[in-house]
């Protein structure tokens, strides 16, 4: 986006919707906004028309960091060796179902 | 179905219910017009929920008015086979879409006077009717903040956005008079506990609506002598065309379904 476009356009806000109490917030979209009253209730219009949720969050999406993808060797490939991180070297009581 | 015209009984009754039940479908017809035309995509889609919402309350309504009306039209008899000195909706409503700060405009004042409304009916004498009311002030509630708040930021925004909200308030205000102006059917709906007269929702919605205006920087002209009739029958100019364009699947198709 060139520097004449953000002037004349809204900031783009990440949405998060909530679909029943209890459960987290889950990131489903994003939208444009001139501010965070306006971006909640596009929000729930956008994104909450089908029933998908009783909460949504917003927040600008300039203000969210994320990791790096020249990163993603460094960061997360390392991992892939070592299910022992998983626990799933025991064995569950025959009572607890679902795991 | 056959395609002929059907008249309406005039009971008071069911003429108090197609002022609410018309005023919300041609509203509905009339916001359902920016769909792919709004300036914005997420815009685009609130109007469209607005529209649908107000289009289900006019279905709610027409659908208990015909049971009440004794021939037994159903909701798209009403809908599509009256003509149009038989709809009860108030000339706002029908009036052009015009600019977005006219839209925005006359949802503000039609929101509010629809959430005034809904908030009396929920204590109707009639249990259809406080059933609808309960639904539908939820929805209200939402149109009017999204209104509001958009009377505000085009008001206290450009110099363009001000001069379209000074226009459509010159444009549009005259228009609420009509909402206020009590008749027959209004005392006898009073009378028989099955709603307000519309005059005694005014000294609130003078309030909500005021102080819309002064946040957005905006004055209401001084009351005028015009007078519109629109829920006695007598349309503007615009009500015909609306009514081609509604009606025409009905009308060229007869009790077609999809």
């Amino acid at each position: 986006m060139s520097d004449e476009n953000v002037k004349t356009e809204w900031p783009l806000w990440e949405v998060f919707v909530r679909t029943k109490a209890g459960l987290d917030h889950k990131h489903c979209g994003s939208l444009h906004a001139a501010d965070a009253k306006m971006a909640i209730q596009m929000a729930r219009d956008v994104y909450t028309r089908r029933q998908e949720g009783n909460s949504v969050w917003v927040v600008r999406s300039d203000h969210i960091v994320a990791s790096d993808p020249g990163d993603k060797d460094m960061y997360f490939d390392p991992m892939e060796d070592k299910v022992y991180r998983h626990p799933t070297f025991y064995k569950l009581p025959g009572s607890v179902d679902h795991m | 179905m056959a395609s002929a015209s059907v008249t309406v009984s005039p009971a008071p009754a069911v003429q108090y219910l197609l002022r609410v039940g018309d005023t919300a479908l041609i509203l509905g017809q009339r916001l359902g017009e920016w769909t792919g035309h709004a300036p914005v995509l997420e815009e685009d889609i609130a109007l469209a929920n607005m529209a649908l919402d107000l289009v289900g309350q006019a279905r709610a309504l027409l659908t208990y008015a015909g049971s009440l009306e004794g021939q037994g039209l159903g909701e798209d008899q009403l809908a599509f086979l009256r003509e149009e000195r038989d709809f009860h909706n108030v000339t706002l409503v029908e009036l052009p879409r015009g600019d977005f700060a006219a839209t925005v405009l006359r949802n503000a004042m039609l929101a509010t006077f629809f959430r005034l409304l809904w908030q009396r009916l929920r204590d109707s004498s009639d249990a259809e009717v406080a059933g609808i009311a309960e639904k539908a002030i939820k929805e209200a509630r939402y149109h009017q903040q999204h209104a509001a708040d958009w009377v505000v930021r085009l008001g206290q925004g450009t110099e363009e956005s001000r001069r379209r909200m000074v226009a459509a308030v010159d444009q549009l205000w005259r228009y609420s008079a009509e909402l206020f102006t009590d008749d027959a059917v209004d005392e006898q709906a009073a009378a028989a506990g099955l709603g307000p007269r519309w005059s005694e929702l005014k000294p609130q919605w003078d309030t909500e609506m005021g102080a819309v205006l002064q946040h957005a920087g905006l004055e209401a002209p001084a009351p005028g002598k015009f007078l519109s009739s629109g829920k006695r029958g007598q349309h503007s100019e615009h009500m015909g065309y609306i009514l081609a364009e509604m009606q025409y699947l009905q009308r060229t198709y007869p009790g077609g379904e999809w």
